[in-house]
């Protein structure tokens, strides 16, 4: 179906880039409704819009699509938009433009991913997200952040070049341009598939993660923790479903950032692992790859934006009254800060996947799916990975940062504008889980899965409180690993290190070699050869002339002066031309003979 | 400000930590007495899910503590790399 965009209106990504180029030029509240704006007339163009495919350009002999609009896009494409709008109210505070506009060209860049319908429009998108997203990195204006945003910047580079080689092998191969089933197949889908899974984060590719995210701004992770792996989500289910490969690594990456988010002192960092943790269902459920597991992984997509949002903005509340975020320094906040306690516990609720919350009648899918398939191994990861995701985010977060010791901190309430933020999405987080008809209504493949059920209520219940009851006895008894200022190692170790070393093999090869030729070339081949050129023809013409003269008699006196005669005429280049000429005739004589 | 100060009281955490072992208990039962439609056999055991529940969590903290000893680091690990390699910086 070809409509005009008079009948569609603009594509959402164009009017969040190009509603944020306004934002420096605007003040006060009329800034504010701006921004507010901007989501709303997405959302209207998204519920209006009908399937198909619009906004079609023709440029160098190739489609390109910016509207591709099906169940999948069109989900994506909601939750995009409405974490957006969330996610602006939760800053409509700072007043910062550098943040607004990188934020909403990020959300543009995730909405020009989720509906492009060719490689190409997907790469320019993709590219855009990573740009505006380290500015929402940079906006900390430290050190450390800007070190981080750095780091950021590099790893995304890598995998948007990843990315774009195998994109032209790709078109090159097949001579398509088309965004859909890839599989696993020769290089050129091997790039891609690596190109994306950097930005999903999965292992041993996710450490700019937790690099990254913990130094963002205070709304800035919040965006953060929205688009960069969801929108890499999107893109694996669009590209490798029922990849069996990413079963195995979605397993693993549920399990692996648990162990570091039980350590971890940072609160934004034990979130940034817990997120590597649930994208790792997702990743799973694309690679099952069923109409249950996908449903699962969109479902999920959609809770987690929500929940992890929710999670950041409370994290981001305390950093903001506070101005502190580690857990040795924070603790007992509850006592002036209920609201947004309460905030934090409905999002750990959620991400723990209880019954009543988001993440129960989104992550079951999931798990669901890998038990239909007897992926006993699977499942058995994906439980334990429940149990431990309750453990440091449903437990730890709100324990250490509201309740625990006390800190003696007394800060005031979040802002309004923040509580208002918050209470969106605990209210969606709270909604979802009690009546999930209307999401299910929203996935890609029709639901018949029904989460509430006896057995998987209790099931999951148990599952938790009896991981609840292990943290208990733990703290109690005082096995819990003690919060402690310190970092961990993680694989980013190998470049932050290997890029050190490389700096430093660099600097000894490079310069060493560089001060070997100073030395050499520069210091003696130079003085030798000018040394040559200077006096080599005069002392070659004495050793002709000399003779010659000495033969033809005369005095000592006179031969010195006849020798400094020759000497400084040829040193000079001051020469009668004859002498000049006869030299140049015999030089092409001995040149003949030879 | 009014502060709260619910969870001061050594009472009220006594409290809650019965209500907490009551309700571990009322899981329990329920066990026996939902049907269990399982996809593995070892769904159909007692208490699978509080037993797995509670070893997962156990065994969790007690790996994650080995690993704290392999890679826990000062927290100024990488910064005084930078700080060294700006001064080798020609």
């Amino acid at each position: 179906m070809n409509l005009s965009p008079w009948q569609t209106g603009a594509p959402p990504a164009l009017i969040f880039i190009f509603g944020a180029l306004l934002i420096p030029l605007l003040r006060g509240r009329l800034k504010s409704l701006w921004m507010l704006l901007i989501p709303a007339a997405a959302m209207w163009v998204l519920i209006q819009v009908p399937e198909g495919r619009h906004w079609q350009l023709h440029l160098l002999g190739y489609d390109l699509i910016l509207g591709r609009v099906d169940r999948l896009s069109r989900i994506f494409g909601y939750i995009f938009t409405l974490i957006s709008f969330i996610s602006l109210i939760y800053a409509i505070n700072i007043d910062d433009d550098l943040q607004y506009v990188a934020g909403l060209c990020y959300a543009g860049g995730a909405l020009g991913v989720t509906f492009a319908g060719d490689l190409f429009s997907l790469y320019i998108f993709w590219e855009i997200m990573a740009v505006a997203s380290t500015f929402l990195i940079l906006a900390r204006r430290t050190d450390a952040a800007r070190g981080a945003a750095y780091r950021y910047i590099l790893v995304h580079i890598f995998g948007g070049l990843c990315l774009l080689a195998g994109i032209l092998l790709y078109v090159h191969k097949r001579g398509t341009l088309d965004f859909a089933y890839i599989g696993l197949s020769g290089v050129d889908s091997w790039l891609i598939f690596i190109g994306i899974a950097v930005n999903a984060a999965i292992p041993p590719l996710h450490p700019w993660l937790q690099d990254a995210y913990p130094e963002a701004t205070v709304s800035g992770a919040v965006f953060l923790s929205a688009f960069t792996t969801k929108s890499a989500v999107y893109v694996m289910a669009r590209t490798f479903p029922g990849t069996e490969l990413l079963i195995y690594l979605g397993a693993l990456m549920t399990a692996i950032p648990i162990f570091y988010a039980v350590l971890e002192n940072d609160i934004r960092r034990v979130l940034a692992y817990s997120l590597i943790n649930q994208v790792g269902f997702m990743m799973c459920g694309v690679g099952i790859g069923t109409a249950l597991a996908i449903n699962g992984t969109v479902a999920h997509a959609f809770c987690h934006i929500l929940y992890k949002a929710l999670l950041f903005m409370s994290a981001g509340a305390v950093l903001h009254v506070t101005g502190k975020i580690r857990c040795t320094d924070l603790g007992g906040l509850y006592r002036t800060m209920p609201m947004t306690c309460l905030f934090c516990i409905i999002g750990a609720a959620s991400i723990s996947a209880f019954p009543l919350f988001s993440g129960f009648v989104s992550k079951s899918m999931i798990v669901s799916a890998a038990a239909h398939e007897k992926l006993a191994a699977v499942w058995l990861i994906l439980q334990f990975a429940s149990a431990g995701v309750f453990h440091h985010a449903g437990i730890k977060v709100p324990f250490f940062t509201f309740f625990g010791h006390d800190s003696g901190l007394r800060p005031p309430e979040a802002p309004w504008n923040m509580r208002i933020a918050m209470g969106m999405a605990a209210f969606l987080c709270v909604f979802i889980g009690v009546y999930p008809a209307p999401l299910y209504s929203l996935l890609p493949y029709p639901v018949h899965y029904v989460p509430y059920t006896g057995a998987h209520v209790v099931g999951q219940l148990q599952l938790l409180m009896f991981g609840a009851l292990a943290f208990c006895l733990l703290i109690l008894s005082g096995n819990y690993p003690a919060e402690m200022r310190a970092i961990n190692l993680d694989t980013d170790w190998l470049y932050r290190k290997g890029g050190m070393a490389v700096y430093r093999i660099m600097d000894v090869a490079l310069n060493g070699a560089n001060a070997f030729c100073e030395r050499v070339l520069a210091g003696r081949w130079i003085a030798y050869i000018c040394h040559l050129a200077k006096d080599g023809p005069g002392l070659a013409a004495l050793l002709l002339a000399v003779p010659i003269k000495a033969l033809r008699g005369g005095g000592r006196r006179e031969l010195d002066r006849f020798k400094h005669a020759v000497y400084a005429g040829f040193e000079t280049g001051a020469m009668p031309i004859g002498i000049g000429a006869a030299a140049a005739g015999l030089m092409l004589a001995l040149l003949y003979i030879i | 400000m009014r502060e709260l100060n619910l969870f001061d009281k050594p009472e009220n955490v006594k409290w809650l930590l019965r209500f907490f072992y009551a309700s571990l208990v009322v899981l329990l039962i329920c066990d026996l007495f939902i049907h269990k439609h399982a996809e593995f056999p070892w769904e159909d055991a007692f208490g699978f899910y509080a037993s797995y529940g509670f070893v997962s969590c156990v065994l969790l903290i007690f790996i994650a503590k080995a690993l704290r000893l392999m890679i826990r680091r000062d927290e100024d690990y990488y910064d005084e790399d930078a700080t060294h390699g700006d001064s080798t910086q020609r």
